[in-house]
């Protein structure tokens, strides 16, 4: 009997034991619980964290990259203006270009000759191909009367051109004063007026008036005049002027050379008789 | 290398065209004085365009480019005229008989040589 109450009393104890160890065993669950939610939330802290630095990292990165677009847009438009600049630039160097090739055509034809007639015609063709006149004469003064005689016309007749004193009417001012006279009005009158030129030019040599040119149509396509029409007037003015001049005494010379050596001749054969 | 016959009278449009036309890259000059003059530099070797004015003597530019026009052996080449007649009708004759282009005078570089190109890229 007291050897069953033994064995009771230590059931009763193992027993106890038993809950003890269960309820133990039941609190390290609880907290091995509490401890992963702990893990989790501290992982989930750790990322956010780490996150955020990245997003902070990228938009440093964005603000950056926005600057060198803005830098780099800047830059386009300021390389488009340069552009936009040498683009007018070439142009306008073009256009020059352009220019000086009318004007040392021009004036390479004017000096290619020493034969008046062919000079006039080089004038008649500058005045006609480069400027665009269609009506136009050309008058040179002559020194015995002091008149301005047409020498060359085109458009017109050379008898339709005017006889005119130095000094009388716009044409005769422009060979007194030595100043081009340009028309308000280049469509000019519907019939032409000999005396009535649109566009004047004298023809000289230093301050010395020798002609003018005095134009009196322009062709239907011509609208009005340009910088290097301005410029082969005054080409016309001085290298014209020069060509006829020089052209004009060389022929004079030409002729008397001819008539005094066939006097010559003629005398060289009379002792033979 | 293009070879362009320039067909003027007058020597000053002759070596101003000239002057333009040597701005195209390897391109070659051939000038005749009149349309009679233009039709032996054909005959005579290979011409890729002709620039000819209309008032010549001996034969005009318009006889000219119905004389181009009417040969198997050069109707193909592009005919641009350069003229002082600026008048709609020359115009539209000249392109009537056969010109592919009308260029009045007195004559814009830029354009000249753009309309070239043009007809030498055809």
């Amino acid at each position: 009997m007291e050897k069953e109450t033994g064995f009771v009393g230590k059931a009763e104890e193992f027993l106890q034991m038993f809950k003890k160890g269960e309820e133990f065993t039941k609190e390290l669950l609880k907290e091995n619980e509490k401890l992963r939610y702990r893990i989790a939330q501290m992982e989930e802290s750790i990322q956010r964290s780490a996150d955020e630095a990245r997003i902070k990292l990228y938009e440093n990165r964005i603000g950056l990259l926005e600057e060198d677009l803005n830098s780099l847009k800047k830059r386009f438009r300021q390389v488009e203006e340069e552009n936009k600049d040498f683009a007018s630039k070439y142009i306008e160097v073009e256009e020059e270009n352009n220019n000086l090739a009318n004007l040392y055509v021009a004036s390479y034809q004017l000096h290619s000759t020493l034969d008046f007639s062919e000079v006039l015609r080089i004038v008649l063709e500058i005045i006609i191909n480069l400027i665009g006149a269609e009506k136009f004469a050309i008058l040179l003064i002559d020194e015995k009367t002091n008149e301005l005689v047409p020498v060359s016309a085109e458009g017109m007749a050379v008898s339709e051109a005017p006889k005119v004193k130095i000094g009388q009417g716009r044409i005769g001012s422009v060979a007194k004063e030595g100043e081009s006279f340009f028309s308000d009005d280049l469509a000019g009158a519907a019939e032409l007026n000999p005396l009535e030129p649109i566009v004047c030019i004298p023809l000289k040599i230093k301050e010395h008036v020798i002609g003018v040119i005095s134009i009196y149509k322009l062709l239907t396509q011509k609208e009005g005049f340009t910088n290097v029409d301005y410029e082969l007037f005054n080409l016309l003015a001085g290298h014209a002027a020069t060509a006829i001049f020089s052209s004009k005494l060389y022929t004079q010379s030409e002729r008397k050379l001819t008539t005094i050596q066939s006097f010559l001749d003629l005398l060289k054969e009379k002792p033979r008789k | 290398m293009p070879n362009i016959l320039v067909v003027e009278d007058s020597p000053t449009m002759r070596q101003l065209i000239s002057f333009a036309i040597k701005r195209i890259p390897n391109s070659h000059v051939i000038e005749a004085t009149d349309g009679v003059d233009a039709l032996k530099k054909l005959s005579s070797g290979k011409v890729d365009l002709i620039l000819a004015d209309i008032n010549m003597p001996v034969m005009d530019g318009l006889k000219l480019v119905s004389l181009v026009r009417g040969n198997p052996a050069y109707k193909g080449i592009p005919v641009i005229i350069v003229t002082t007649e600026g008048a709609e009708e020359d115009r539209k004759r000249a392109l009537s008989i056969g010109a592919n282009a009308y260029l009045p005078k007195p004559i814009q570089t830029q354009e000249l040589i753009r309309l070239v190109n043009t007809y030498l890229a055809h």
